[in-house]
Order: C-alpha cells, then sequence, then structure tokens
C-alpha cells in the first residue's frame, strides 16, 4: 500500500519564500512532521512515524471505514470515501488500531 | 432422527440453497425447510392445512445516505420495498428491520429513513441496529430513535401470534480481529427471558450480523453466539434472523433455522470473493433481482413458521 508523505501548502510557501524550494523532494527531517495514509482493499497500512507527527486516514474504498485505538485513544466517525480522520502521535510507542465497522481490518502505528 | 433421515434433511436444505432466488417459498416444519415454488405455493395445503397468516416482514440493511455506483438510489430501492410490502394481500402484523439502517449514522440518514419507513402500512416496526448505525463518536444517533423498546440497552423481546421473538444487538464490543459480539450481560438477559417459556413457544431471534458463523475471514459471524445456541436448542422451532451480508444464506440445525436476508440498498461478494465484503456494482438490470426482503407466515396448526425471500424483481 502506498504511503504518501506531504507538508502543508503553507509550509511549502514557506519553503520557497525563503529559497528553499530547490531542497524539494525535502528530507524527513521536520519536526512538526504530516503523514498521509490511504486504507484500501480493507486495510490499513502499517506506519512507523515519528513522535509529534500528524496521521490522516484517507478512506480510498467505497465502504465506510473507521479508526479505531484499541485502547479508545481515538475513534473516528464513520469515514466515507475521500473522508479523512487525521491523529497527532505526541509519544513514543506502539499503538494497534483497527476499523469498528470491519473488525478484521487491523494494523499497528509505531511512534518513534 | 435416522442417519436416512437426516442425510435426506440435509440434502433438502442443500436444494433449498440453490432455490435463493426470488419467488420461492420456503416451508418450516418440524425445523426441515420445504422448497415450494411460489407459482404453486397456492396448491399448498391440500392434505388440509392452510397456508400461513403473514406474520412479519423483515427489511434490512436499507443503507440511506449510500449514493456510490452500487446503488445511487437506495431512496428509491426502499421506496419500491415499501411498495411491494404494502401490495400484499393481507398486511403482515408487524416489520422487523434487521440494522444498517443508514450508511453512516449521520442524524440527517435516520430522520430521512424513518421518513421512508413510515410510508409501510404496517406500522408497529422492530428495529436492531448494525454497525453502519453505530458509527457516530457517541454512539446515540440510533437510541435516540430507537433505543426505546430496549431501555437503550438493544436488546428486547416481545410477542406476537403466540411467537417469541427476540432482539439483539451484536454490532457494539467490537474487538480488533474479532467477530460480532454479544456479551455476558445480554447473555445471561436471553437465559432469563427464556426461562418462562416453554419449549413448544415458537422462538424468532434476530439481530444484524449473522448469528452463526458464515465467513470468519470478513468478521460474518458472532463469536459469542455458541452460548446462545445452547440456550435455543430446547425449543421446537426457532428461526433466526439476520442481514449483514446483502445476500441469502441458510441453514438449518436440528429444530433450528438460520437465515440472512438480502439488502434493500446493494448487494455484496459471496464470501471470499475480492478483497472485502464491500458494495457490488452489478448491471442496472440484475441489481433489483439481487435486493429484497424476506415475508414470514406463521400456521398454528399445525404450527410452523414459513419464510419466502422476494426481490424486487
Amino acid at each position: 500500500m502506498k504511503i504518501e508523505h506531504f507538508r502543508t501548502p503553507l509550509m511549502l510557501l514557506g519553503l520557497a519564500a525563503l529559497g528553499f524550494a530547490a531542497a524539494w523532494p525535502p528530507t524527513t527531517a521536520w519536526a512538526a512532521e504530516q503523514t498521509q495514509t490511504l486504507i484500501r482493499d480493507f486495510m490499513f497500512a502499517p506506519l512507523t512515524v515519528k513522535a509529534g507527527t500528524t496521521v490522516t486516514w484517507v478512506n480510498a474504498d467505497d465502504e465506510p471505514h473507521t479508526v479505531v485505538s484499541d485502547t479508545g485513544l481515538f475513534r473516528s466517525s464513520g469515514l466515507d470515501t475521500n473522508e479523512k480522520f487525521s491523529f497527532t502521535f505526541d509519544k513514543p510507542g506502539t499503538y494497534h488500531i483497527h476499523c469498528s465497522i470491519h473488525p478484521r481490518m487491523i494494523a499497528t502505528v509505531v511512534v518513534e | 432422527m435416522s442417519d436416512d433421515k437426516l442425510l435426506q434433511s440435509r440434502r433438502d436444505a442443500l436444494k433449498c440453497m440453490a432455490y435463493g432466488g426470488a419467488g420461492t417459498l420456503f416451508v418450516l416444519a418440524g425445523g426441515v425447510f420445504t422448497p415450494v415454488n411460489l407459482a404453486t405455493a397456492g396448491e399448498y395445503g391440500k392434505d388440509g392445512t392452510k397456508p400461513g397468516k403473514p406474520l412479519f416482514v423483515q427489511i434490512s440493511d436499507t443503507h440511506i445516505g449510500f449514493n456510490k455506483e452500487a446503488n445511487p438510489d437506495v431512496d428509491g430501492s426502499l421506496t419500491q420495498t415499501i411498495a411491494l410490502v404494502n401490495r400484499m394481500a393481507e398486511q403482515p402484523a408487524l416489520i422487523i428491520h434487521t440494522g444498517d439502517i443508514t450508511h453512516l449514522s449521520k442524524p440527517a440518514e435516520f430522520d430521512h429513513a424513518q421518513q421512508l419507513l413510515s410510508g409501510l402500512r404496517t406500522t408497529e416496526l422492530h428495529t436492531v441496529p448494525g454497525e453502519h448505525d453505530t458509527t457516530d463518536p457517541t454512539v446515540t444517533e440510533y437510541f435516540s430513535r430507537f433505543g426505546k423498546a430496549s431501555n437503550n440497552k438493544g436488546y428486547y423481546s416481545f410477542d406476537h401470534a403466540g411467537v417469541h421473538f427476540i432482539a439483539l444487538i451484536n454490532v457494539l464490543e467490537f474487538k480488533a480481529g474479532g467477530l460480532g459480539t454479544l456479551g455476558p450481560d445480554q447473555l445471561a438477559w436471553v437465559a432469563d427471558d427464556l426461562k418462562r417459556r416453554s419449549s413448544s413457544t415458537p422462538i424468532v431471534v434476530f439481530a444484524h450480523m449473522p448469528l452463526w458463523t458464515i465467513y470468519e475471514p470478513w468478521g460474518w459471524g458472532t463469536g459469542d453466539a455458541d452460548q446462545l445456541m445452547s440456550q435455543l436448542r430446547r425449543f421446537g422451532s426457532v428461526t433466526v434472523l439476520n442481514g449483514h451480508i446483502h445476500q441469502i444464506v441458510q441453514k438449518v440445525e436440528g429444530n433450528m433455522t438460520f437465515h440472512t436476508a438480502r439488502s434493500t440498498s446493494y448487494p455484496q461478494p459471496a464470501p471470499g470473493d475480492g478483497s472485502g465484503p464491500g458494495p457490488l456494482k452489478v448491471a442496472a438490470d440484475l441489481l433489483p433481482k439481487m435486493l429484497g426482503i424476506t415475508s414470514v407466515s406463521v400456521q398454528l396448526h399445525p404450527r410452523a413458521l414459513t419464510l419466502a425471500d422476494t426481490a424486487l424483481a
């Protein structure tokens, strides 16, 4: 499954203004990192991210999914096609997630 | 039951599987289905018995709010379904909705579903939620509308025409990687509820997710259903009705008949076909043949329940 790393447009603008545009594609050395990941074919992608990363899940299926932490740390609403849910992982650790509509869908987010 | 008879009843049950399409009437007598073609169903009863009185109609998986390619008009499909029920010569005493009333548990979806369902001539509606009805963060949208019958627990029972109905909820307490769950509280409540019933009382149990394991990799089953079945086994006639899988699957085990209804919204793939149980896209002319309802009639002398599946086209 494809995992896309991206910067917000605002950050891109900042980069350009500072004349760092030539540095694209950027390295992963940003503190406030964002990661977007697709939920596709009834699967979450396993993720490894740095502490402080905001992970955004995007549902790419025709069927709704939810992103629910096994420990109850977070719980999305039902995400229709192309709808998103974000959570910022501040603390290092291993986080287990599942979809409450399809509980066979499980994955792990490792925060370093 | 002798081995020969057992084999015969298994054969009959398997034959039923092949009869899954529209227009087949399933006569349930002594826990064994006998398929009767609807075209000749009028002749049923030459031995002095009469076809049963319509007891209830099961509507399932209306998924109001769904708008994808598999069926861009789920409102229209439900409206057609309601018209089909309203056209029945004799109206059923009650309607059972086995969940996934809405697609995304949104207030507007629930409101719209209720508005559409109010078009039914039969006004007595009993519901259980599906997992699509409980995805709102606080899990309150379903219960604020349909929670009264169960005091917001999701499970309740009632009696009609000598039949005891038990409504169960198996879409909460989902554990990661698991099947549906009834939970110890609900199982204890069922035990208490059944204690007072004689074994000759026909029992109808309904819940959203199948109460037997149809396909574990897709979560099509209920993990602790065995504890429910052991309580039901002493009864002479048990009918277990579910939705969730948007297609007809049935099995007969002793006096217990298990049946899942079609959806009124969109079909789903056969177990294991594809990456998961998502909406199945089919040709437009095929769609109404894959949507529909289950109707159940009761015949009291001799006591028997009859199941019939009817497609929209």
